[in-house]
């Protein structure tokens, strides 16, 4: 890599030496580029990632976004920028501890430490413009911030960034982040024609000047790092011959939409859901679609109910707050048995919570929001190629069992990138064309199947079909029905759809060996990071395994088996649980983590958990040592021989 | 192939359908309801255009007045309470090919729903709706609506009511892309069904206030304009609603209101001395929402494949 010789738009002639073997061979790293909001800090990353992934380096990048527009300037809650993970293989998770950071501040490094995301020997980029400030509390701050940092065993690296860009643009705030790339590129000795076909296209519609002032700022970025530093590093990548995507989890559910044959988005703005709604927006058209921006969360779905109704199943994206809105409409959905895509991106709650962090709070409410029994499917996708094709799944399964299915996905998912094979695509997926034949007019609308719960559903247009679809309770004719025989039975047909739909799936698999000492459960985002653990501690010899739960509602079967071959079970999830020993020593009343209260019931398994709400994905490590404490509860680290 | 559509059917003999064919039996309305008036008046209208059942579609809230669609032999949707705008919105964005009808109260309407209705009113998909306005909440048992006139005696004001009711009409008048607004009253069916049917026909959201009758909770509302007519001002024009002989003869007090004078729609509307009748507002030129949204609707799986494959392929690395 990096062998060509470099445009000498700002003099750079030569390739680079260090690079091919002579840099530091590394199996991966983790990277993180932080600043004010507004600085650029996320399109440095992306670029950075999507260069690695190009390269053919295993890559998962996740935002750091502040939930503020414009907040102010060097401060801890403005922090604003990527974490990217390049490795050797396949990355499945935002990892642990950093070891290389850009800050543009010394403030907004704060926010980083608070996260947990250094460790002693990370080391720290630093503009070093601080030092210099006209104002002496800034000087002051920056001084003190430089001591703290070394003192906490901080690799603290000077750069002067903007120094550096003023020698080729005015306005430094502009463009201090592609010089930036430039560093990076050159300290992970990544592939040059590359990046520049990056960045010309990353910067396409601005225009040439453009284009050739954001290539001379990566090029002199680049230049600085090869004369100044001392340390660079490669990491082998194994470039794959398939074809391979690289998106966002939000990307790929709104990808899904589209490959679903979904014609209908309807939203409501919520962050950290609406970029799925964004990509639609551009690009729906183009495959016949629409985005719908309701005036408000209730008439969003209403509108998806609607369209749904009328023949066009359409998908409704939303997160916590929103989702306790249309509690409503989905109870009805339930009850009329309309096909609907939920897609819930889960953020920190109750209330506004943390509208840009990670959570799984809100399988509870998704479960169970909707008075009266309303049962609902609910899968979690838990990773970025399965946001995109579980939204074909849920499709098919609104549609065959009659019901509204969520996609429950969460902050994680929303803006980490991974690559993955791209999809192959199939007509099957795409809606058929309404159905404007005639209707039986001996099969009533909800002519339910006794096995299986399932009926047939007539639309608009179909003559002889007609029915008044009510919210009542009803007749399989659809005509309201108070009679309490019929409500017993057809409340437990609309039930029965989901034990119809758990015997056709499997049991969940179990990673690493199928027995043994402590078994983790997962759902959704968590699971890179329970199986890198798992992996880790097998590499070590202890027998820990973990399993992961696509659908949540029904739960896949066999769960009670797989347990039973283990010493201990526990849940990981993103949500809050009463510490074990909680303070009041009332263990009756402890309170569980959300998927550990489902599966006790459902399982009558002492199932135990651990989980936190830092409103940052859980690190591989944290999980770590929190096996290795149930195993010590166990009696001692036992080890496979 | 040849031009023919796949959902193109052969009709052996042309249909043809009596009002019978749009009823679905016995509603279960009080004696007395002016919701039968308007029942009878859509089921006329659906005879008299010929609407095939299974393209025609009421939807509605909750509320005695949202029973509407169990009563009509065609498609319906009997939502949630206020929810009817958004979700006859969503039928409409992607089927142009029904004939749309909503069902609405002045709770369901003008309280809980009143968020959508402002919305619905500014989106002017084409539909007919209907507010039945008897100034109460009916099915709940007797609380106050926001049309109830002040000093009401309800459940929920058993010593009157403190507020001046809310007038839909004005509401209406304010909201941007408002295109049809007429009032009317179910006690004459000619001027109820002429209304319906200027509705029906217009380009976008028709709006409709009819003033119904409430034999059990507010059976006095209206009883002095049924009793003396000469407090109904009927608003005529060449290009309002056209009631005819009879009407023109019931309501002697008469206004000559062109449909395009908005100022003056509202000078007429916050008259509370009489009430008026026909058509306040009507613009057939306002933007329609359903033209954008229902763009696509037809576009084949092939060629939607075909699209999101090359979407994909910028993904690709």
């Amino acid at each position: 890599m990096s062998s060509e010789s470099i445009n000498p738009v700002c003099g750079v002639e030569t390739p680079v030496d260090h690079g091919g073997e002579s840099g530091q061979r590394v199996k991966e790293h983790i990277v993180e580029i932080v600043s004010d909001s507004g600085e650029g800090a996320q399109t440095a990353g992306q670029t950075f990632g999507s260069i690695s992934a190009k390269m053919g380096n295993g890559v998962w990048t996740v935002e750091l976004i502040p939930a503020e527009i414009e907040p102010p300037t060097r401060s801890l809650n403005g922090a604003s920028g990527n974490r990217i993970r390049v490795g050797s293989g396949p990355v499945t998770n935002a990892g642990d501890k950093a070891d290389t950071v850009i800050g543009f501040n010394e403030q907004v490094l704060y926010s980083r430490i608070d996260a947990g995301a250094f460790r002693p020997g990370t080391r720290i980029f630093l503009e070093n413009k601080w030092a210099d400030d006209p104002q002496p509390v800034i000087r002051k701050a920056y001084a003190t911030a430089l001591a703290d940092f070394q003192e906490r065993g901080f690799d603290v690296v000077e750069v002067p960034m903007e120094k550096e860009c003023l020698r080729f643009v005015e306005n430094p705030k502009r463009g201090k982040n592609i010089w930036v790339v430039g560093l990076l590129c050159c300290l992970y000795n990544r592939d040059l024609d590359l990046v520049r076909k990056e960045i010309t296209t990353k910067f396409q519609r601005k225009g040439e000047k453009i284009i050739n002032m954001n290539l001379t700022l990566f090029e002199a970025g680049y230049k600085w790092a090869r004369e100044n530093l001392d340390q660079f590093y490669v990491i082998p990548a194994n470039p794959d011959k398939t074809p391979r995507v690289v998106m966002n989890g939000n990307q790929a559910i709104a990808m899904g939409c589209m490959a679903a044959g979904m014609e209908l988005c309807s939203m409501y703005p919520i962050t950290p859901a609406t970029s799925v709604s964004h990509y639609l927006a551009q690009h729906f058209k183009k495959v016949g679609g629409f985005v719908h921006q309701a005036e408000d969360e209730i008439a969003a779905i209403g509108f998806a109910v609607g369209a749904s109704y009328a023949g066009k199943t359409a998908v409704t994206v939303t997160s916590g707050p929103g989702l306790a809105l249309k509690t409503e409409f989905l109870g009805l959905a339930v009850m009329a048995e309309v096909p609907l895509v939920v897609v819930d991106v889960q953020r920190g709650g109750p209330s506004t919570g943390l509208p840009t962090k990670v959570e799984q709070s809100d399988l509870m409410a998704v479960l169970f929001g909707s008075p009266g029994d309303a049962p609902k499917i609910v899968m979690a996708p838990s990773s970025i190629e399965e946001c995109f094709h579980f939204m074909i799944t849920a499709r098919k399964l609104a549609e065959t069992f009659r019901g509204p299915v969520f996609v429950l996905s969460d902050a994680n998912l929303a803006t980490g990138v991974q690559p993955f094979p791209r999809p192959e695509l199939s007509e099957d997926w795409i809606a058929p064309p309404i159905d404007r034949g005639t209707w039986d007019a001996n099969v009533s609308p909800y002519q339910w199947d006794e096995e299986t719960g399932v009926s047939a559903r007539p639309v608009p247009g179909q003559r002889d079909g007609n029915y008044v679809l009510t919210g009542l309770g009803h007749d399989d004719k659809s005509k309201v029905a108070y009679q309490s025989n019929i409500n017993q039975k057809t409340i437990g047909l609309r039930s029965k759809k989901l034990a119809s739909l758990q015997k056709t799936l499997k049991p969940p698999e179990v990673y690493g060996g199928d027995s043994g000492q402590l078994l983790v459960i997962g759902w959704g985002s968590t699971r890179g990071a329970i199986e890198e653990a798992v992996d880790y501690m097998r590499a070590d010899g202890q027998l820990v395994s973990s399993a992961h739960l696509q659908f949540l509602s029904p739960l896949q079967p066999g769960i009670a088996e797989i347990c039973a071959r283990f010493d201990k079970v526990i849940t990981v999830e993103i949500n809050y649980s009463d510490a074990d020993t909680n303070g009041l020593g009332d263990q009756p009343q402890r309170r569980y983590a959300q998927l550990a209260t489902i599966l006790r019931a459902a399982t009558l398994v002492d199932i135990d958990c651990w989980s936190r709400v830092p409103g940052s994905p859980l690190q591989p490590e944290a999980i770590r040592e929190t096996m290795m404490q149930h195993l010590e509860t166990l009696g001692g680290v036992k080890c496979s021989v | 192939m040849f031009g023919l559509k796949s959902d193109w059917v052969l009709e052996p003999k042309p249909r043809s359908f009596v009002k019978e064919d749009y009823d679905a039996g016995q509603a279960k309305w009080c004696p007395g309801c002016g919701d039968f008036a308007v029942l009878n008046a859509i089921q006329r209208l659906c005879r008299d255009q010929q609407l095939l059942p299974e393209n025609t579609c009421f939807v509605s809230g909750i509320g005695c007045s949202s029973r509407f669609p169990h009563y009509m032999k065609t498609y319906g949707f009997h939502g949630l309470h206020g929810r009817a705008f958004p979700v006859a919105c969503g039928i409409r964005s992607r089927r142009p090919d029904l004939n749309l009808f909503v069902a609405t109260g002045d709770g369901d309407c003008c309280s809980i729903g009143a968020g959508h209705w402002i919305h619905g009113l500014r989106y002017n998909m084409k539909m007919v709706v209907m507010l039945f306005d008897n100034n109460i909440y009916g099915l709940t048992k007797k609380q106050t609506s926001p049309t109830s006139p002040k000093g009401t005696f309800s459940n929920t004001h058993p010593d009157g009511s403190f507020m001046s009711p809310m007038n839909p009409i004005t509401v209406s008048l304010g909201i941007t892309n408002t295109s049809f607004l007429a009032q009317t009253v179910d006690w004459n069916p000619p001027h109820l069904y002429a209304t319906l049917k200027a509705a029906f026909e217009h380009d976008g959201t028709a709006f409709v206030r009819i003033m119904q009758r409430c034999p059990h909770f507010t059976p006095d509302n209206y009883t002095p304009y049924q009793n003396d007519p000469s407090k109904v001002l009927l608003m005529t024009h060449e290009n309002g609603i056209q009631g005819g002989e009879a009407v023109e003869k019931t309501f002697k007090t008469q206004v000559v209101h062109d449909p395009t004078d908005r100022p003056g729609a509202f000078e007429l509307a916050i008259n509370h001395d009489v009430l008026p009748i026909g058509l306040f507002y009507r613009n057939p030129n306002a933007e329609r929402y359903d033209n954008y949204s229902s763009v696509g609707a037809d576009m084949s799986p092939a060629d939607k494949v075909e699209a999101i494959d090359t979407l994909m392929d910028h993904y690709v690395v």
